[in-house]
């Protein structure tokens, strides 16, 4: 992002009601914070425009492909800056994955920002080019917006919505229904980096290490992976509730058994580490820029080829297959083979996973 | 060495299945002339071990002829139902910040849990050490720190060397809601019980790391029944497992070690020194699902009187003698003496789920029930259970 | 019940408090070592040493030695298992040759 140094010189100070009444101030804040980072490099007409809604030629989206996506997402992520990231990242990231998920090549986002008065107006630029940043990697344009200031204690510093959307090109049919006995389970890289980072940023717990959350945009890696392989099977992020719950969702939907190898499982020994201190489980753990992806068997090497080749997926591997249901587990149900050599169930987390001492 | 991946060898757990299966075939074939044929009940007191059991899929490995009880040993879970009103009450106080370890959060009361609490409106923080929770204190000095202590033997001396640190470092606005428990007399109360039939026991390897061997001999001596300290690895538990069988196809009883890299014979004596120090026995704690038990609680002694939350605001707790009684069709009491498995239970997976836990039991990851409602096909079990109770009435 | 690891003393961060910087795979927390400092010994002394933590206190440390024997012990129970499989495998050979 070419941040010009003058943007530096607008008024730093804290966010008060009056950048939320509609009058100058929230003029002023909406030009010299938002346009000015949204727009920085002079390529995005429907934000400058500044008209109530952005405006698309239907003609050029449907040169890309047959349907459209459209998804939402909100962000209230504390603390708002953590090792790896940011709110304003995770905000374009997790609205950016959640339509690359579907196959689309995502184009545009909406974001609407509520405020807590107080906030300094810095934090809010750091936040605002973040997302910029992130947009730009990942090729979409934020092009409308909305902002809203909350008295103190009304919200927690900044809460952010994105909305987007992106085109599904024709032939591309991904969906939580499609897993088949015997296709392969791949995952981009290591487990539960963005979760480790979060309880650790809390500060709380006083651990000292160098996690760094996984908060990346996925959609270049999707559309390389449907170049090689236009037929996967299911897609999903594993965000909250981490990779034990997209599998569980997986096998629910396609009413099969998703059976994995816990030996193959890429987690760092940091992530490990702190599992163990705390008593978490890694399969839990959210992570902000891992795919889960159930393939045809037959696609499965070439696909890891392309994914490793790529930024987003330089330690993707095969973690387990996709078997019908048989005995004696006879529900849709997530198998893991452990290290030790047992079998045993991967359930979907009850609530929040606590650090435990027993 | 790393003390932990040597410890999770599967080929080498595929040899002591195999010793375990011999062993207890030899047992069994004994027993078999004796005209005795009921499985082996075995009991891992500790839900450490539950949770390495659970984790690994060792009953899976083992024989038929093996059956596992999995015991009272997790602190969470005993917890009485009016010692958490009490701590809601204490949480719920404007000039309190509550600390607590995570797991504690979600059991429920006879109104509400610390996370409900919390969602009301209560300062209610989770901490990883009492030592946390002193610091709050220090960083709070308008608000008092109340830590919810809890925990066996393993975590007394934690707490009482926070507290004597407070003491020293004059601070005043911290005290501890003192829920500790002792092992010895909770194993005494269940080997006690007339209708128990527990062959042999897993000892809890960290409870021992702080009070030794010594302690234990009574299983040995006076109810006859072979015991091993156990570490929490799964080639621990299995090695455990092989070392009672032994002793019981030998006809031996003793008390062993098997945990030897931790655990030393006598124990930590500064540990021991820390609870003697800040606590003393209290006559009667109530233990959720097995009641009343002499002499299994502490309390923090006279000397320390202006550290403990119970008696700076004595007015808004039930005392801690109390009893919430657990809600009618809980069977906790039989599951935690080995009479039933958690899945025979009627409530099982019907009323009581991890959601909405009825007993003692269901509450944290630890406890039996679950531990198997999280890591084995419930619709199955639940079947399992309708069979029998069919093939009992037919 | 109780949770324990395994960790490695890296450091020693306050020694009039006897707290320790203690090491899991990477992540390292701060740890009282009260608990495993023998009478008229440095807390210095005691960097490299692995230990068991509970609850933000070391417990006990960690006997290398014990732990080898455990393993060793292990692998005996294994090996003894293959002789008697041998053993096995040898008798049904010698039922078949008595018939
Ligand atoms: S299923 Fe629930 S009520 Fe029944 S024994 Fe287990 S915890 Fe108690």
């Amino acid at each position: 992002m070419s941040a010009d140094v003058s943007q530096e010189k607008i008024t730093l100070g804290t966010i008060t009601m009056a950048h939320g009444s509609g009058g100058k101030a929230m003029e002023e804040l909406i030009r010299t914070v938002f346009v000015e980072a949204f727009n920085s490099n002079h390529d995005n007409p429907q934000l400058a425009s500044l008209e109530d809604q952005a405006r698309f030629d239907l003609a050029a989206l449907q040169q890309q492909g047959n349907r459209l996506a459209f998804t939402t997402d909100s962000y209230v992520v504390d603390p708002l800056f953590f090792p790896g990231g940011d709110i304003g990242k995770l905000a374009v990231t997790g609205t950016v994955n959640d339509l690359a998920m579907g196959g689309a090549k995502p184009l545009y986002l909406s974001c609407g920002f509520i405020i807590e008065e107080g906030l300094p107006i810095d934090t809010l630029k750091k936040v605002v080019r973040s997302m910029q940043q992130t947009a730009v990697e990942a090729g979409v344009s934020i092009v409308t917006g909305d902002t809203k200031v909350v008295h103190k204690g009304s919200c927690d510093k900044l809460f952010i919505n994105t909305a987007g959307v992106g085109v599904i090109a024709e032939g591309v049919n991904i969906s939580a229904h499609n897993a088949q006995a015997g296709d392969a389970i791949i995952i981009n890289g290591y487990l539960g980096d963005h979760g480790a980072a979060i309880v650790d940023a809390r500060g709380d717990l006083a651990l000292q290490n160098t996690i760094e959350s996984d908060c990346q945009p996925l959609n270049d890696l999707v559309q390389a992976m449907l170049a090689v392989c236009p037929d996967i099977h299911c897609l999903r992020d594993a965000t909250r509730g981490g990779l034990a719950t997209v599998l569980n969702e997986f096998a629910q939907a396609s009413n099969c058994s998703m059976q994995v190898d816990e030996t193959k499982l890429p987690i760092r020994d940091e992530v490990r580490g702190m599992c163990e201190i705390l008593g978490l489980d890694p399969l839990y753990l959210a992570n902000e820029g891992k795919l889960v992806a159930v393939v045809p068997a037959a696609a499965a090497e070439k696909l890891i080829a392309v994914m490793q080749n790529h930024r987003a997926g330089r330690h993707s591997t095969i973690i387990g297959q996709v078997k019908a249901l048989s005995k004696p587990v006879s529900k849709p149900s997530v198998l893991m083979t452990t290290g030790f050599g047992s079998q045993r169930i991967v359930d979907r987390l009850v609530g929040e996973q606590l650090p435990r001492i027993c | 060495m790393k003390y932990v991946d040597e410890f999770r060898d599967p080929d080498t757990a595929r040899k002591l299945v195999q010793q375990i299966q011999r062993l207890t075939d030899s047992i069994m074939a004994k027993r078999a002339e004796a005209g005795y044929t009921m499985p082996l009940q075995l009991m891992e007191f500790c839900g450490g071990h539950t949770h390495t059991i659970f984790r690994y899929g060792i009953e899976q490995l083992l024989p038929d002829t093996i059956e596992l009880v999995h015991g009272p040993g997790c602190p969470v879970c005993v917890l009485p139902r009016g010692r958490v009103d009490d701590a809601v009450a204490l949480a719920s106080r404007p000039e309190v910040i509550f600390t607590t370890f995570g797991d504690a959060m979600r059991v429920p009361g006879s109104q509400k849990s610390l996370l409900q609490a919390k969602a009301d409106g209560a300062d209610i923080r989770m901490v990883y050490s009492p030592l946390d929770a002193l610091k709050l204190a220090k960083e709070n000095p308008e608000r008092e720190v109340i830590f919810f202590a809890l925990g066996f033997e393993t975590t007394m001396p934690s707490t009482a060397l926070t507290l004597l640190q407070a003491e020293r470092q004059g601070i005043t606005n911290f005290s501890l809601f003192c829920n500790h428990i002792t092992t010895v007399p909770t194993i005494d109360a269940i080997l006690g019980d007339p209708d128990m039939i527990l062959d042999g026991f897993l000892a809890p390897g960290h409870v021992s790391m702080v009070i030794g061997e010594e302690p234990f001999q009574f299983v040995a001596k006076e109810f006859h029944k072979p015991l091993v300290i156990t570490g929490f690895e799964p080639l621990d538990i299995l090695q455990s497992l092989t070392m009672v069988l032994l002793q019981i196809n030998e006809g031996r009883t003793e008390v062993e070690n098997q945990y030897k890299r931790v655990v030393q014979k006598q124990g930590n004596s500064p540990g021991q020194q820390a609870i003697e120090t800040v606590f003393e026995i209290r006559d009667f704690f109530e233990l959720r699902g097995l009641g009343s038990v002499d002499h299994s609680g502490v309390r923090i002694r006279d000397a320390y009187a202006r550290y403990d939350a119970e008696r700076k605001f004595p007015l808004s707790l039930t005392g801690g003698g109390i009893t919430v009684t657990d809600p009618a069709g809980c069977q906790c009491g039989d599951v935690l003496k080995g009479l039933i498995r958690p899945w025979q239970c009627t409530q099982f997976g019907e009323q009581c789920t991890p959601q909405t836990p009825m007993g003692a039991l269901m509450v944290s990851s630890e406890g039996a029930c679950a531990a198997y409602y999280q890591y084995s096909d419930v619709q199955e079990l639940k079947l399992k259970r309708s069979h029998q109770k069919e093939s009992v009435s037919a | 019940m109780c949770l324990g690891i395994p960790g490695q003393i890296v450091s020693i961060s306050d020694a009039d408090n006897s707290m320790a910087m203690v090491d899991v795979s990477g992540v390292q927390r701060e740890v009282n070592i009260m608990c495993i400092v023998e009478p008229n010994t440095n807390a210095q002394d005691y960097i490299g040493e692995w230990v068991l933590v509970h609850v933000g206190f070391a417990m006990s440390h960690l006997d290398e030695e014990e732990a080898q024997r455990t393993l060793a012990l292990l692998q005996e129970l294994g090996e003894f298992q293959e002789e008697l499989d041998a053993m096995k495998e040898q008798e049904p050979q010698q039922a078949g040759e008595s018939q």
